[in-house]
Order: structure tokens, then C-alpha cells, then sequence
């Protein structure tokens, strides 16, 4: 498989480079593995720290500024960072008003942003974790690791980033990053299998006739594999998945989330069924995002996110934000 | 005759364990591509480097020290699940050891026996969710039975390693319930889990280990 890289072991420091040429907002420390808001610590502001492995960009390294994440450490690829990361960018955010962990539900990940919460503590920095899991595709939770966090990350790191920006106090920045995470539920679909620069070859095989129903975003496959659905049919059975799943209420935001290798018109034409059959089920959306947010590296597919939000929520969500990725209002 | 449990058989046992990573790697990450992520053999090929070479620089002089090193660089260096994991479990076991300059088979055999309890703490799996644990713990007790019938430290070992062994060859028919594979549901089954596969590798350097001392 081609990549416009130099090596496959250069890849994750190479692209932060990148990265601090394209933003000399941020701080991008390639030894260390962190990326900070060059203003951090911001005072008397809870911080917000998130990360994870690499191949999912923009997610999170692309979410650092004014009104979402604080820092971010970025792992290899689709590999949780370690403890030294996340604790040197938790020590860079920290003001002395706590600092909030946004960790998807990956055994890794939880486990490292667990042995790094200990590391700063022992510092004196008081650490509040949220856990992300969305995932509606993992069903038998009880016999798992548990749902998986996916496109709501999205969600909780603005809304939670717009609240920390306002200045509330570290319970409430996140109790409401709890509370979106409850609110959301997302299902994905992948068209093809990815390719990891270390194994330079697809992570399984795919039939070009056939597509992973429930796949999760580091190239895993999903619970089911059918013949190739129209876009129609798999908006339709990724919604029922999810909303047997949703908790009822008003209206939603909407992530219409490419998964890196499929072109934004194939996506406009996705989140077009997605209107149309929520419209059809009475779900009024109250806004809704369209692009490549959560992704896994080269990947073919899409996942939908709903998030239930009330006023609170949607006032959040419009709230000012400047950051590689998501900038608006300001 | 059997080798001393000192630092520098830990050396040499890190030695084997960085050099079968390196040569065994792209089988681990071959499973890990069936069930996971495909990244296992990458990230144990980058913390057992990682570790030999902090150790080169430094070497401990107790074998509780060179097990707590070698943990501490598997949790800064790997990620993933496997760095707390395999990490937290060398240390916890190191710590075990405290700072005797050899300690006995018996005293490896309770480090283990913490090692296998850091594991189910940190990671919440038990045996038969195919995980490492389901290497670990039949290797174990091989091992402990095995010592308690009369038999040496390489002996003791070799029976570790062939449990370990047999162990990981086991979890092909599970259903995986903990970790990545979890997500797969059924189709789980019918792969072996690359954290027990690597288990297997890391005590069969044990046992090559005190093998080629003893033949020696």
C-alpha cells in the first residue's frame, strides 16, 4: 500500500511536526508527545486533557484551543500514549482549578489515564475522569470491555471545553461531559479495511461486495458482515441501532462522521438519508456536522452520532471555538 | 546443575525475552490483526528494546531490580494495554523480590503468583476470557506443582513454559470477553490471543534461559 510517509516508524513524530508548522498556536512538544494551547495554563480555567492513539485525526490533537481541549497526547498509531504523556500534559493545563481526563473506553487507554491521574495527583493536581462510550455496536457490554468511545468524544470535548471556558468549576465541567456521553450513541460502518503504516497492508480482508456493519475506529472488524448496502439501507440500519438505544427526548446534535477514506459528497449524500429518516421518526435535529472528525486512518465508511441536547447543551455546543479542526463564533 | 537467581540470570533472561520479540513480533501482530488492532508484536518489540537499553545503561544488581526496570519501561514505552499490563505485572513482581542479591525458586514462584494477581486486578479479566491470564495461570501452577514434586528451577521452568504453551494454544476455541478481541463477539473464536501467545514467549525465555545455564 503507498502512504506519503518516510518511514512507518517516523510517522506519528513526523506529523507532529507538521502539525506545530500548520499551528504555531500550539505548542507542540514532538519528545514529549504533547500538544498544548500555547496560553495554557489559562487561569483559574479547569483544564482538559484528552488523547489517545494516532490515526484518528483530527481527533484530538486537532481539537487543542480556545473552547475544547486544553492538551492532548497523541499515542502511536491506534496504541493508547503512556502515563508520562498524559501526566506532563496534565502538569502543563493545570491552573489549580482540577484538570478533566476525556478518555475513550479502550482497555489502554483507561488503564494508562488511570496510572497518569495517580502520577498527578501525587502532585496535588485533582483529576475528574469522563469515560466515553458510545458505541451502540458493542451490545453485550456485560461480556466485554465494554461500548466502545467513538464519535461522541467529539461532543463531550467541545461541550465540555465550552463550560470550562466559561469558567465552571471542575464538577460541572464534568458532570456535563458525563451527562453528553449518556445523551450519545453512535453506530459506524466501514466500506473498507485500513492500513496501518507499521503493518503496511490491510488489518483484515474485505470483499469489495461485502461491508463491516459495527466496526469500531482502529481498524477492528465489526460484529456483522453483509453484502453491500445502498446508503439508504445503511442509514436506516444504523439508526435503528442507535435509537433503540437513545435515551428518549427532545431534540439532537448530529455527527455525520467520514471515517477518513470516503469523499465528502458520499457523506453530504449519507447525512441526507439521515435527515430524511429522522424526520420520518419525529427526531428533530437541532444541529449537525458533516465531515471526516473521528477517523481511522485510511479507512471507508461513515458512523452516525446522536446526542440528545437540551437548551444547555445546544447553547454549549454553539459556543465560540478556534481550534485546527472546529472553529467557530469567533 | 541449576543456575542462581541473580541479577545477572535476569540480564540474560531479558535478553532472550528482547530477542524473540524481535523475532517473533510480526506472528504476534499477525494475531493481533485477526482479533485486535494489529499492534501487539510492534508495541512488545518497542518496550523490550526500550527496557534492554535502559537496562545496558544501568544495570540493576538485584534481580527484583531488573524486573522493576524492565516493568517501569514497558509502562512508559508501550501503551496500549499491554504497557500497564505486563508492566505493572514485572514490577509488582520485581518489588516481590525486594533487594536480595539471588533469591530462591520458591520466591520466583511467589513473584509470578503476584504478577498473575496484578494482572486480574488491573486488566479484570479471569481465566477463559482469552486473555494473557489464561497463559499465565496454568503456567504457574505447572510451575509451583512441578517444584513441590522435587523437581529443579530448570525443570520447574520447562513445565512452565510447556503450560504456558498449551494455555495459549487454548484460548483458540474461547470467545474473548475482555480487551479488543471483546468486541468481535463469536468471532473470536478460532484465534489465539496474542497476549497469552506472548506470555508463552516471555516464560519460554525463562525456561531457554536457565536451560542454557544448566547445560552449560
Amino acid at each position: 500500500m503507498k502512504m506519503l510517509i518516510n518511514g512507518p516508524d517516523t510517522v506519528v513524530a513526523d506529523a507532529l511536526r507538521g502539525l506545530a508548522d500548520a499551528h504555531p498556536e500550539l505548542a507542540v512538544d514532538t519528545e514529549k508527545r504533547v500538544v498544548v494551547r500555547r496560553d495554557a495554563p489559562v487561569a483559574g480555567k479547569v483544564g482538559l486533557v484528552s488523547g489517545g492513539g494516532t490515526g484518528h485525526e483530527p481527533l484530538h490533537s486537532g481539537f487543542v484551543g480556545h473552547g475544547m481541549l486544553d492538551a492532548a497526547c497523541p499515542g502511536e498509531v491506534f496504541t493508547s500514549p503512556v502515563p508520562d504523556q498524559m501526566a506532563a500534559a496534565t502538569a502543563a493545563v493545570s491552573a489549580g482549578a482540577g484538570v478533566v481526563h476525556i478518555v475513550k473506553n479502550y482497555t489502554g487507554d483507561v488503564l494508562n489515564f488511570k496510572m497518569a491521574a495517580e502520577l498527578v495527583e501525587d502532585d496535588g493536581v485533582e483529576v475528574e475522569q469522563v469515560l466515553v462510550d458510545d458505541d451502540v455496536a458493542v451490545t453485550d457490554s456485560l461480556y466485554t470491555a465494554g461500548r466502545r468511545g467513538t464519535g461522541a468524544t467529539l461532543f463531550v470535548e467541545k461541550i465540555t471545553g465550552a463550560l470550562a471556558q466559561e469558567g465552571a468549576p471542575l464538577a460541572q465541567v464534568a458532570a456535563v461531559g458525563r451527562k453528553v456521553n449518556e445523551s450519545s450513541r453512535t453506530f459506524g460502518v466501514a466500506l473498507t479495511a485500513v492500513t496501518t503504516p507499521a503493518k503496511g497492508s490491510p488489518t483484515f480482508d474485505l470483499p469489495s461486495d461485502e461491508l463491516e456493519l459495527g466496526i469500531g475506529i482502529h481498524g477492528e472488524p465489526g460484529r456483522e458482515r453483509r453484502k453491500m448496502m445502498t446508503a439508504r439501507e445503511i442509514a436506516e440500519f444504523s439508526l435503528d441501532a442507535i435509537l433503540d438505544d437513545l435515551p428518549p427526548g427532545g431534540p439532537v446534535l448530529a455527527l455525520v462522521n467520514g471515517m477518513g477514506g470516503t469523499p465528502l459528497l458520499e457523506l453530504y449524500l449519507f447525512n441526507a438519508e439521515v435527515h430524511r429518516i429522522l424526520g420520518e421518526r419525529g427526531v428533530q435535529v437541532a444541529r449537525t456536522l458533516v465531515g471526516n472528525y473521528v477517523t481511522s486512518l485510511d479507512m471507508a465508511g461513515a458512523s452516525i452520532t446522536l446526542c440528545r441536547a437540551d437548551d444547555e447543551l445546544v447553547r454549549l455546543w454553539d459556543a465560540p471555538v478556534n481550534t485546527p479542526a472546529l472553529r467557530w463564533g469567533m | 546443575m541449576d543456575p542462581v537467581l541473580d541479577a545477572a540470570f535476569f540480564l540474560r533472561w531479558l535478553a532472550a525475552a528482547t530477542e524473540v520479540m524481535d523475532r517473533e513480533g510480526d506472528r504476534l501482530t499477525e494475531l493481533d490483526s485477526a482479533i485486535g488492532d494489529a499492534d501487539h508484536g510492534i508495541n512488545m518489540r518497542r518496550g523490550f528494546n526500550a527496557a534492554s537499553d535502559a537496562v545496558a545503561k544501568e544495570p540493576p544488581d538485584t534481580p527484583g531490580g531488573v524486573l522493576v526496570g524492565v516493568g517501569r519501561q514497558l509502562i512508559s514505552k508501550v501503551g496500549g494495554a499491554s504497557g500497564p499490563l505486563y508492566g505493572t505485572a514485572l514490577r509488582r513482581a520485581g518489588k516481590s523480590l525486594g533487594d536480595a542479591d539471588h533469591v530462591t525458586p520458591e520466591q520466583l514462584r511467589d513473584a509470578l503468583l503476584t504478577a498473575v494477581d496484578a494482572v486480574s486486578e488491573l486488566g479484570g479479566a479471569a481465566p477463559g476470557d482469552k486473555t494473557m491470564l489464561d497463559a499465565m495461570v496454568p503456567s504457574v501452577q505447572a510451575y509451583g506443582a512441578a517444584l513441590d514434586s522435587g523437581a529443579g528451577l530448570t525443570q520447574a521452568l520447562a513445565a512452565a513454559a510447556a503450560a504456558a504453551d498449551e494455555g495459549a494454544a487454548a484460548t483458540i476455541p474461547l470467545q474473548a470477553r475482555k480487551g479488543r478481541a471483546s468486541y468481535l463477539g463469536e468471532r473470536s473464536i478460532g484465534h489465539q490471543d496474542p497476549g497469552a501467545t506472548s506470555i508463552a514467549l516471555l516464560i519460554d525465555a525463562f525456561a531457554r534461559t536457565a536451560k542454557g545455564d544448566a547445560d552449560e
